[in-house]
């Protein structure tokens, strides 16, 4: 597993097929993460992913709550049709955005922090 | 064929590889084979999980060929399950501080033809799924 924090996003490459044992290592790194570098957005990149089952699901909605609260947002990207199915049949993509690419999801999600800040000013 | 595997967490992806490698012979298309990877992997977690909650145990998997039909059953000898009809419901879980979500049951039931649960409290519980293989297929 990799992660790259851009700004106020976290991205974690998943590079391990992604069920219970992964998650348990992913979860507890990524929320060091997102407390220690006050993370907003969260980019799932699922490049190197050729398995998952639902602890996957567990794993993303889990990550969102967190950043939930102080309007954060999560997204997944690179989703090859394997983890697609399991995205559409678990209803994830009511909340969480798919992007074809790590820099349109990170293109949307700065955007977005970028008007917000100007609204502030 | 017949596993016998330790309830660990490391074993879940060693499961669902020996089922997938076993049922290469009938051919099946990628998506079956992840179909069926899933539904197995679904079931020990579950066992790793629910059954034993951390705790060493064995469980079994046995997985059988019947024309074009795979059986794949997945026992524990662990807690059980006492209302099976509310653990199968799609996001309910007991472990939500694990993060769970839910889905075990519903992507088993999505992903194979036919599942089967049957468990006794204090004895453990039995998985049982049915696929056919290449049925999408035009031969």
């Amino acid at each position: 597993m990799q992660y790259d924090v851009q700004g106020n996003c976290l991205v974690i490459y998943i590079t391990d097929d992604l069920d219970h044992y992964a998650v348990t290592k992913l979860r507890d790194e990524s929320d060091r993460l997102i407390d220690r570098e006050h993370v907003k957005h969260i980019i799932f990149d699922f490049t190197d992913v050729g398995f998952m089952d639902s602890s996957g699901i567990g794993l993303i909605m889990g990550r969102y709550k967190k950043v939930m609260f102080i309007g954060g947002k999560a997204a997944v990207t690179n989703v090859g049709e394997t983890v697609n199915r399991i995205f559409h049949l678990s209803g994830l993509y009511r909340i969480i955005e798919r992007f074809d690419s790590i820099p349109e999801a990170l293109k949307e999600f700065q955007e977005k922090t970028g008007k917000e800040n100007g609204n502030k000013l | 064929m017949k596993l016998v595997i330790e309830s660990v967490s490391e074993n879940e992806s060693f499961a669902r590889t020996v089922v997938a490698a076993y049922i290469t012979r009938l051919d099946p298309t990628l998506e079956e084979l992840a179909d069926v990877k899933t539904a197995v992997s679904e079931a020990v977690t579950n066992s790793v999980i629910h059954g034993y909650c951390g705790k060493t145990g064995e469980i079994e998997v046995i997985c059988t060929i019947q024309g074009k039909e795979i059986t794949v059953q997945v026992t524990d000898h662990g807690v059980g399950i006492s209302d099976i009809e509310k653990a199968m419901e799609p996001l309910y879980t007991t472990k939500p501080e694990w993060e769970r979500s839910g889905m075990g049951f519903a992507f088993m039931e999505a992903f194979m033809d036919e599942l089967k649960v049957t468990s006794e409290v204090g004895k453990g519980t039995t998985v049982l799924m049915k696929k056919q293989i290449g049925k999408e297929r035009v031969e």
